[in-house]
């Protein structure tokens, strides 16, 4: 709790929460490419290494397959690709991040896990207005590191339930 | 559950706490404090001069045996889950006495066992159970406090209550005298204690007279029980119990003999009750009830049920006790744990795979033993799934009991008549594509009735007649369940789906669509061909959603239809979820898994046997016939795969409607039963692939969609859907 929450009456400061954030959180941050992204620790399941996928016909090209999570079939995504920044060679060293979105389960696929960051709200930055519209939707939000900057992204709307197959025109 | 669902239904529903107990038995059985014979006097000899009129004309109405033997034996297997929860209750009773809830909660089930036993004319329990409940009614009010004895007489009255439900049960009368010592003992307790003023007896008798003055008469119910079969059969016995109460009941028709289906069953009942009370004891159960008043002098038997116990008993001579015992032949069991079991069964068969995959890489060692012991496995382990789905499956008749009330409330609502046939109704399917399967079918129902059957006066004027016909059917048919639903009516007026889904946007206006392809726009999101919305259907959520459902399931939709003579669908769907017999095969080093059932014969053609036609497909030549022949590496867009067909091989399987096409492949991999892991939980629905497993290697391999693949929509080749533009579109696409 803040120093300036404690001279708020609760409930103030309860209705405030949810609004400005008020509460810290915790992301899980990974790279792709040269640039840091960053999560909700609450989404992210389990991290493992790359394995091959099973390609699913007639997909976008971020779409690389599924995989067998102890039984259960995930759908893996090339975030790089996702992005627009073509294919990643996947590796041995590449890792997926396994994390749940609106109930499904997915696995991304990025260079490498960073860090787990604490933030505070006073933290978080909102994303500049940018020409291309769309693309800012996915970002919800950046995080400033000393002088290096984590983008938050939103992966409901990177990959909610209705938008898995539908955005490749972003990415075209 | 049921105890909590009586004690609310006590409690909601006065009447049903009413005890005109009037069936001759147990009135014999009533040995009660003479204030409350008293009472009952006027009311239960009314009634029994009706019953005697009635035995004169109705005895040859009398139940068959079967119809009783099945009700007979739900009453005992209820009646063993009440003894075990009233030892529960009263477990250490002759030292602390339990508390008011458990002394309640075993009044309630002994009063239950009463009411059955009455039904069932098993007299020693009814006479037993009646005097023991008096007992716990004066224990549960605290007007006996804390007498001695009264805890350990608690105790014997349930045994004695147990041992003689057991030698019914095995269908013996008891011996004579059996429990008298502790009845007695009972008695002479209750009388002791009699002092106190309100006997709660006497006031509940006293309300019987609320509906004294009412004429008699003489009902007809048609009771059809919903929901989940077992529970309905196990409540039907109670109910027809709580029925008791209300008067004099004859049971006309039976539930049928089997336990998974639904519980339909008609019952007389004499009755000074309204019809509220009557449906009140109802309340707690999903039924469909009709009350049909019959002619006031028509008669009921007299209590011509209880005539077969009474034969079983005097055949079965008195056998030493534990001996000849009835087992209980059903048990109820938490559907999760059901589940888990199939679970643990799929796991085991892909474990089995696995071993299987290491067993043929290994070489040298002692493989023939190996390989004999690990086909044993694999015999043992697909014998225990079988075993472990056959608990899941369940006939549809759990659905299409529904559909009658449905279809007579929808056509009068909309002034048409229409008659309903249905067939196949002891079909099985797995118990969550029934569940699944019930709100599709409900709005295909719906729909078939308002739009598909015409008003009598259109009907008239094309010269049919007025009565529509709807039938229903399912079948089994390999893998797979078929249900039809077929209608005399309208038929699909092609011209207006067409002109419609171009105003809707769904097709472009030069689309150049078959009439198959055109009813199939019917199941477009979005469609609706009636003008007007109406209360029945044609929200513009319809044939989508249930084609949603039913592709959900795995299934298909299929239409035919003649404008002006009536359409037919047909819903493919698979037995079960789970597993599924498969083909491995291999194209462009990807494994997809065919379905066994769908394939026909696998060859490799000769190179003249393949040509190419003009409009760009090709077909191949098998024994005269021409196979339209597909290649997946084309659908999938796979490089790397063989091209020639000649060189590589050709799958032939046969689709729904019985046409054929060929698959180019690269190789056979082998048969193989595969667990079938669902690919939209995770993700949305893939064109031409209808789940997935796991292989022996841990890796995911696809489960083809044979009809899909058969059938793709100009869109599924089409540039613009396989860069995947929308997701809508290949659901369109895929309509089919």
């Amino acid at each position: 709790m803040t120093g300036a929450a404690q001279h708020l009456p609760p409930t103030a400061y309860d209705d405030a929460t949810p609004r400005s954030g008020g509460s810290i959180r915790q992301f899980t941050s990974f790279r792709v490419g040269d640039e840091e992204y960053a999560i909700d620790i609450m989404a992210v399941r389990e991290i493992k290494g790359w394995t091959e996928t099973t390609a699913l016909p007639n997909q976008p090209d971020h779409v690389l397959g599924v995989l067998n999570l102890r039984g259960t079939i995930v759908p893996i995504f090339d975030l790089r690709c996702r992005f627009g920044l073509g294919l990643t060679a996947a590796s041995r060293s590449h890792v997926i991040i396994i994390a749940k979105v609106n109930e499904r389960v997915i696995g991304l696929l990025v260079d490498a896990v960073s860090d787990i960051l604490t933030v505070s709200p006073d933290q978080i930055r909102p994303v500049p207005e940018l020409d291309r519209g769309a693309t800012a939707e996915f970002m919800s939000g950046i995080i400033s590191v000393g002088d290096s900057m984590v983008v938050i992204l939103s992966l409901e709307k990177l990959f909610g339930r209705t938008s898995l197959s539908m955005e490749v025109a972003v990415a075209a | 559950m049921i105890a909590l669902q009586r004690s609310v239904k006590d409690r909601n529903n006065p009447l049903a706490q009413q005890k005109v107990d009037d069936r001759r038995d147990v009135r014999k059985a009533m040995r009660q404090p003479t204030a409350v014979s008293n009472e009952r006097e006027p009311d239960t000899s009314s009634v029994s001069d009706l019953k005697a009129e009635a035995s004169r004309t109705m005895s040859d109405t009398a139940v068959s045996s079967d119809d009783l033997s099945e009700f007979r034996s739900a009453f005992f297997e209820e009646c063993g889950d009440m003894l075990v929860s009233i030892d529960t209750q009263l477990s250490g009773a002759d030292t602390c006495l339990p508390g008011v809830a458990a002394l309640n909660d075993v009044f309630r089930a002994v009063h239950t066992i009463k009411g059955a036993a009455g039904f069932f004319n098993l007299e020693a329990v009814g006479q037993f159970a009646h005097t023991f409940e008096a007992l716990l009614g004066a224990a549960r009010e605290g007007r006996i406090g804390d007498k001695d004895g009264l805890g350990r007489l608690l105790v014997e009255g349930a045994d004695v209550l147990a041992t003689i439900i057991d030698r019914s049960r095995d269908g013996m009368s008891p011996p004579q005298g059996l429990g008298q010592d502790v009845a007695s003992r009972i008695e002479a307790f209750l009388n002791g204690s009699e002092a106190s003023p309100a006997s709660p007896e006497s006031t509940a008798v006293a309300k019987d007279h609320v509906a004294a003055d009412a004429p008699a008469r003489h009902l007809l119910l048609r009771v059809r029980m919903l929901g989940a079969n077992p529970e309905a059969h196990a409540l039907h016995a109670r109910i027809l119990a709580e029925l008791g109460r209300l008067g004099a009941t004859q049971l006309k028709t039976g539930p049928s003999v089997d336990p998974t289906s639904p519980c339909t069953w008609d019952v007389e009942l004499i009755t000074r009750h309204d019809d509220d009370a009557v449906r009140g004891v109802f309340a707690f159960v999903d039924h469909e009830l009709d009350i049909v008043s019959v002619a006031d002098q028509a008669p009921i038997a007299d209590a011509p049920g209880p005539e077969i116990p009474h034969e079983e008993r005097s055949e079965k001579p008195a056998s030493a006790p534990g001996k000849g015992k009835t087992a209980v032949t059903t048990i109820r069991v938490d559907l999760a744990r059901i589940d888990r079991l199939v679970n643990m069964v799929g796991e085991l068969v892909i474990t089995q795979a696995m071993l299987t995959q290491q067993i043929n890489d290994q070489s040298g060692g002692n493989k023939h033993q190996l390989r004999q012991g690990h086909e044993d496995l694999a015999n043992y382990t697909r014998e225990l799934q079988e075993c472990v789905m056959a608990i899941r499956m369940q006939p549809v008749r759990s659905v299409f009991a529904r559909i009658p009330r449905l279809v007579r409330e929808i056509s009068s609502k909309l002034g048409k008549k229409v008659r309903l046939e249905m067939s196949g109704e002891q079909t099985e399917i797995d118990k969550t594509v029934i569940e699944e399967l019930a709100d599709p079918l409900l709005h295909m129902i719906r729909n078939a009735i308002d739009h598909g059957i015409e008003s009598i006066e259109k009907r008239r004027a094309v010269g049919k007649p007025d009565e529509g016909l709807i039938e229903l059917s399912a079948a089994q048919r390999g893998g797979n369940i078929l249900i039809t639903l077929t209608d005399d009516g309208a038929g699909i007026d092609r011209t207006r789906v067409r002109a419609k889904a171009i105003e809707r946007g769904i097709i472009n206006p030069d689309a150049a669509l078959s009439g198959e392809e055109i009813d199939q726009l019917i199941f477009a999101p979005g469609f609706s061909t009636v003008e007007k919305v109406t209360d029945v259907s044609g929200r513009g959520v319809g044939m989508d959603v249930v084609l949603s459902n039913i592709s959900n399931l795995g299934g298909r939709i299929h239409i035919q239809s003649t404008f002006g003579r009536g359409s037919k669908f047909t819903l493919v769907l698979p037995l079960t979820l789970s597993v599924l017999d498969g083909m491995l095969v291999s194209v462009a080093k990807e494994t997809y898994i065919l379905p066994l059932t769908n394939i026909v014969e696998t060859i490799r053609p000769e190179r003249q046997a393949v040509r190419h036609l003009a409009n760009g497909a090709t077909v191949v030549a098998i024994r005269g016939e021409f196979i339209r022949l597909v290649a997946l590496s084309d659908l999938f867009n796979l490089a790397g795969a063989i091209t020639e067909p000649w060189k590589g091989l050709v799958v032939v399987v046969e689709l729904d409607n019985g046409s054929k096409i060929g698959l180019a492949v690269d190789e056979l991999l082998g048969q193989r039963q595969v667990v079938v892991k669902s690919l939209q939980e995770n993700f949305d629905p893939v064109p031409g692939v209808s789940g997935a497993t796991i292989l022996g290697t841990g890796k995911v391999a696809l489960i083809l969609d044979i009809e899909q693949i058969a059938r793709p929509s100009p869109r599924l080749l089409d540039a613009d859907y396989r860069s995947g533009r929308t997701s809508q579109q290949s659901h369109e696409g895929f309509a089919a």
